[in-house]
C-alpha cells in the first residue's frame, strides 16, 4: 500500500515538474512581457524594473531560480498587484473557488442523482424526455450564456417582489452561493444524470432487485437498499475528476458574478502576462489536479478489492 | 430550482441612500496599487483623487481650483506655492511642503522605477535626477518653510499648476513609506491620506469601501459619507443586471446594453473621455506606408463620419480630423475652435490617383498585401473590417487583419511588426503638448518611427516659449503637419455611455483628475 502511494506520488511530481517546465517556456515564447504596457516606458525605468524582477537575466537563469524558489513553496510577487505575493493570492482566493466548486458538486450531485432516476423510473415517457432535453440544454448552451440568464431571472425576480431575494452578483454571505453554483454546477449536472439514468435502468432490470421485489421489498426501502445504493456507485467514480475541474474551472461564472476566486486571477495573469502569478496558479492547479487523481486511485484500492495496490502485474 | 424558493428575503438594499448619505458601486477591476508615486491605471486614479488631495484640484465646474495650496504664483521659470496651515493628514499631523517634495524625489527615484516620473521633466533636472545622474536633491523642488515650495522649471512649462492636480504629484508621508516598505499603500491600514475620504475597507479581489475623512480640512463640503464598491467586475452585463436590481448607482454601455437601457426607458448619459483613436502608419525602412502618396490614398479611402455613424454606431463617438481632440483647450476656447482643421474629404478618383503616384515612386506595378495590427475587441475588428473593405473595393489592395490580444498588440507596435496599426491616445495632462509630441522623432509613444525635422521644429517652438500664443500658433502647424503629411489618420474621438442613478446628482465625469468624481456630488431624497 505504502509502496503504491510512494509511486503514485512520485509520478505525481513528475507530472507537476513537467507542467511547471512547459508553462515556464511557453509563457517566456509569448510576444511581450509583464512590463509591456500601453505608454511606452523609458529605457530607464525599464532597465530598472528588469532588474527588480530579474528579468535581465539569461532565461535559463531564470528557470533555474524559478525551480528553486518553486520547490520552496516561493512563488515571488505579482507583477500587476505590485504589492501581493503570489502565495497571497492563492492562499487568499482558492478558497472562495473552492467553496463555490464543493457547492456545484453537491447541488450536481443532488440534481443529477434525483434526476437521473426520475428518468429512469418513468423511461421513454414524459418526464424522461423532459430530463433527457434538459441535459442537452445544459450540456450544450455556454456557461456565460446560463449565467447572464440566471442573472437575469434574478432581476425581474426582485423587481417582482420589491426587495432582493437572491443578490445578483458579490460575494460576502450564504445567499451570493447558490446562484452562482447552480449555474457552475449545471453542465455536471446533466452528465451526472445521464450517468445515473444509465445506472439505475441497469439496476432495475438486475436479478438481484426482481428477488429483492419477490420478498417483499418495496418502496422506500426497496429504492434506498437495493436500487440507489448499487446505482449511484459509478456517479461517485466520477465525483473525484468533477470535484478538481469544478473547483478549477469556475472563470466565467466568477467574473459575471463579481465573486473573487482564483479563477479570475489565473485568467486576468494569462492575459496581462503576469509571469508570476502564471507559475503560481498553473503549479497550484496543477498539484491540486494531481492530488485529487492520487487521492481517487488510492480510494479506489481501498474501496474495489480487485484493483491491485501493490505494484507489478496486469490489471 | 425549488431550494431558490427556501432563502429567506434580505432587505432590499438601495444604490444610494439619502439618509446615509451612501453610494453603492462597481469597479471593473481592483486597482493594482494605491501607491500615487508608482500608480497609473484609471481606477487607481479614480480612488486616490478621493483619497488624496494635490496642491491644487478639479473643482465643481471642472476648473482648477485651490487644494493644499491657498494661493500659488506661476512665473517663466518657476512656481511658487503658499500652503494651507489647516491641511492634516488622517493621522492628524499637518501636511506640509516638505511631504510635497519629499513624494516628488521619491517618485524620480530610479529606484522607485516610476512609469510617469517623465511627467515631473519640465522641473529642473528632473531627467537627469531620474537617470540617475544626480541624487534626488538636487531636483528643483524646495520647502522654504512648512507652508510654503518653491519649484523651478528646466525647461518653459505654463501647464505646470494642472500637473500639480495628477496623481504623480501628490503629497507622500516620508515615514509611513518607511514604516511599511515595499507594502506601502497593500491595504487599507498601510497607507496615510491626506483628502476627503479614508479607506475604510480593501478586501482583495471583492471590496473597496471610502468614507468620508474628518481630518480634512473641507470636511464641511463633502455631502456624501461613503462611497462602497462591494462589487469587482470587468463584465459590462454583470454591471447593468446589478444597476437594474438598483444594487449599484451607476453602469457603463456598450452597444448591445444601450438599446436595453433605452428600452427599459434609463435615461442615457454621455461623457467625452478625450481620447483620440488613429490608424498609424509604419515609417520604417522598406514599408510602403512611408510613402506620402500612399498615405494620402488612404486619407482620401477612409471617411471617419462613415466609420462612426454606420460602422460604429454608438451614439457620443465622434468623427476625428485632428490630431487634437475637441476636448483640448486653445487661448480661452476650445483649441479646435481658435485654430480650425482643414478637412480633407474623401474622394475614391483622388484616392486612386495617388496610388498610381505611389505606385510610380516606388517603381512597383502592385501593391503588395498590407497588415493592419489590430485589437481583439469587437470594435477594433468590426472598424479592421470596415478597412480592409474599402481597401478592397476602393483601391484592389488587400488589407490583412492581424488582430492581437493586449500586449502582443503593444509588443508588435513596438517593434514596428505591421503596416498600418488602429491606436489610441488618451492625455496624461490638460495641455495640447499631451497630444502634440506624441510624434515627434524622440518620442517612444511614436511607434510607427515617424520622422519629420518641421514636425520636431515646431514641437521645439512650443517646448521653450511661455507665450500662449507662440505655443498654439506652432500647434496649428503641428495640425496642418498631420492632414498634410498623414503620419497618422485620426478617426474618431471616443465617447462613453452609461447610466446613473437619477437621485445621484453632481457627479462629475473628468478627463483629468480622477473620474468619476464625488467630492462635489449629493444623494437627492
Amino acid at each position: 500500500m505504502l509502496k503504491f502511494i510512494a509511486k503514485r506520488l512520485l509520478s505525481g511530481a513528475i507530472t507537476i515538474w513537467f507542467i511547471a517546465t512547459a508553462t515556464f517556456f511557453a509563457m517566456h515564447a509569448v510576444p511581450g512581457d509583464p512590463l509591456t504596457q500601453e505608454k511606452a516606458m523609458s529605457p530607464a525605468v525599464r532597465a530598472q524594473l528588469e532588474a527588480r524582477y530579474g528579468l535581465d537575466k539569461p532565461l535559463i537563469e531564470q528557470y533555474q531560480l524559478f525551480l528553486g524558489n518553486m520547490l520552496q513553496g516561493d512563488f515571488g510577487i505579482s507583477f500587476t498587484q505590485e504589492n501581493r505575493k503570489v502565495n497571497d493570492i492563492i492562499s487568499k482566493h482558492f478558497p472562495i473557488s473552492a467553496i463555490l466548486g464543493l457547492a456545484a458538486v453537491l447541488i450536481a450531485l443532488v440534481g443529477g442523482v434525483a434526476a437521473g432516476t426520475v428518468a429512469a423510473y418513468y423511461r421513454n415517457r414524459w418526464p424522461d424526455r423532459l430530463v433527457m432535453i434538459g441535459v442537452i440544454a445544459a450540456i450544450s448552451v455556454p456557461g456565460f450564456v446560463i449565467a447572464g440568464l440566471a442573472q437575469l431571472i434574478i432581476v425581474a425576480m426582485n423587481n417582482a417582489a420589491g426587495k432582493t431575494l437572491l443578490p445578483v452578483a458579490g460575494w460576502g454571505s450564504v445567499n451570493h452561493i447558490w446562484v452562482p453554483a447552480l449555474v457552475l454546477g449545471l453542465g455536471t449536472m446533466a452528465y451526472l444524470s445521464r450517468i445515473m439514468r444509465a445506472s439505475m435502468l441497469e439496476v432495475l432490470n438486475a436479478d438481484f432487485n426482481t428477488a429483492a421485489k419477490a420478498k417483499g421489498v418495496h418502496g422506500l426501502r426497496l429504492f434506498w437498499h437495493h436500487q440507489l445504493r448499487n446505482a449511484v456507485l459509478p456517479v461517485v467514480t466520477e465525483l473525484g475528476p468533477t470535484i478538481a475541474g469544478v473547483t478549477t474551472g469556475g472563470f466565467v461564472v466568477e467574473l459575471i458574478f463579481a465573486i473573487p476566486g482564483l479563477g479570475r486571477y489565473f485568467v486576468q495573469a494569462v492575459q496581462q502576462l503576469d509571469y508570476t502569478v502564471i507559475m503560481g496558479t498553473t503549479v497550484f492547479y496543477g498539484a491540486f489536479l494531481v492530488l485529487v487523481v492520487v487521492l481517487v486511485d488510492i480510494s479506489y484500492g481501498l474501496i474495489d478489492p480487485r484493483i491491485r495496490l501493490h505494484g507489478g502485474g496486469g490489471r | 430550482m425549488c431550494f431558490l424558493l427556501l432563502v429567506a428575503g434580505q432587505a432590499w438594499t438601495q444604490a444610494v441612500d439619502a439618509d446615509k448619505a451612501k453610494v453603492t458601486l462597481a469597479l471593473a477591476t481592483e486597482p493594482p496599487t494605491l501607491n500615487s508615486a508608482v500608480a497609473t491605471d484609471t481606477i487607481a486614479s479614480f480612488i486616490l483623487a478621493h483619497l488624496m488631495e494635490g496642491l491644487l484640484v478639479y473643482g465643481p465646474d471642472g476648473e482648477l481650483a485651490p487644494g493644499v495650496a491657498l494661493r500659488w504664483q506661476l512665473d517663466a521659470d518657476g512656481a511658487h506655492f503658499w500652503l494651507r496651515d489647516d491641511a492634516r493628514w488622517s493621522d492628524g499631523k499637518p501636511v506640509t511642503a516638505h511631504d510635497f517634495v519629499f513624494a516628488w524625489r521619491h517618485a524620480l527615484n530610479p529606484k522607485t522605477a516610476s512609469q510617469y516620473a517623465f511627467i515631473f521633466y519640465p522641473i529642473k533636472n528632473a531627467e537627469a535626477v531620474n537617470e540617475g545622474k544626480l541624487a534626488p536633491s538636487e531636483l528643483g523642488v524646495r520647502a522654504i518653510s512648512d507652508t510654503e515650495l518653491k519649484v523651478e522649471f528646466g525647461s518653459p512649462c505654463p501647464y505646470f499648476l494642472s500637473l500639480t492636480a495628477f496623481m504623480t504629484f501628490l503629497p507622500l508621508r516620508e515615514d509611513v513609506l518607511a514604516q511599511w516598505g515595499g507594502r506601502y499603500a497593500a491595504d487599507a491600514d498601510k497607507l496615510t491620506v491626506n483628502g476627503p475620504y479614508l479607506l475604510t475597507k480593501w478586501v482583495h479581489g471583492a471590496h473597496l469601501q471610502l468614507r468620508k475623512n474628518p481630518q480634512y480640512w473641507h470636511s464641511a463640503s463633502v455631502r456624501i459619507n461613503e462611497i462602497d464598491m462591494p462589487y469587482i467586475t470587468a463584465d459590462p452585463s454583470s454591471q447593468f443586471n446589478l444597476f437594474r436590481d438598483q444594487q449599484i448607482a451607476m453602469a457603463p454601455l456598450d452597444t448591445g446594453l444601450l438599446n436595453e437601457a433605452v428600452k427599459r426607458g434609463f435615461d442615457i448619459e454621455y461623457f467625452h473621455t478625450g481620447s483620440l483613436y488613429f490608424l498609424e502608419f509604419n515609417f520604417r525602412e522598406g514599408r510602403i506606408t512611408a510613402n506620402r502618396a500612399f498615405r494620402k490614398a488612404v486619407q482620401r479611402l477612409i471617411d471617419p463620419a462613415v466609420l462612426v455613424n454606420k460602422i460604429i454606431g454608438l451614439p457620443g463617438i465622434q468623427p476625428a480630423y485632428s490630431l487634437f481632440p475637441v476636448t483640448v483647450k486653445g487661448l480661452k476656447r476650445s483649441f479646435r475652435e481658435e485654430y480650425p482643421v482643414l478637412r480633407v474629404d474623401p474622394d475614391i478618383a483622388a484616392a486612386r490617383a495617388y496610388i498610381r503616384k505611389a505606385k510610380a515612386e516606388l517603381g512597383i506595378s502592385e501593391i503588395p498585401p498590407l497588415m493592419l495590427l489590430a485589437g481583439d475587441s469587437p470594435r477594433a475588428l468590426q472598424e479592421a473590417e470596415y478597412y480592409q473593405y474599402l481597401f478592397k473595393n476602393g483601391l484592389g489592395i488587400e488589407l490583412r487583419i492581424d488582430q492581437q490580444v493586449f500586449k502582443q498588440r503593444l509588443e508588435k507596435m513596438r517593434r514596428g511588426d505591421f503596416d498600418l496599426v488602429s491606436a489610441a491616445w488618451g492625455p496624461d495632462y490638460d495641455d495640447i503638448m499631451t497630444f502634440a509630441d506624441l510624434f515627434a522623432s524622440w518620442n517612444d509613444n511614436n511607434r510607427g518611427r515617424y520622422n519629420n525635422a518641421l514636425y520636431d521644429r515646431w514641437i521645439r517652438v512650443a517646448q521653450n516659449s511661455n507665450d500662449p500664443r507662440t505655443r498654439f500658433n506652432a500647434m496649428a502647424q503641428i495640425q496642418r503637419i498631420v492632414v498634410d503629411d498623414v503620419p497618422i489618420l485620426p478617426t474618431y474621438e471616443n465617447g462613453a455611455l452609461y447610466v446613473q442613478n437619477p437621485r445621484l446628482r453632481g457627479v462629475r465625469r473628468n478627463i483629468f483628475g480622477g473620474d468619476p468624481l464625488f467630492r462635489y456630488a449629493w444623494i437627492e431624497r
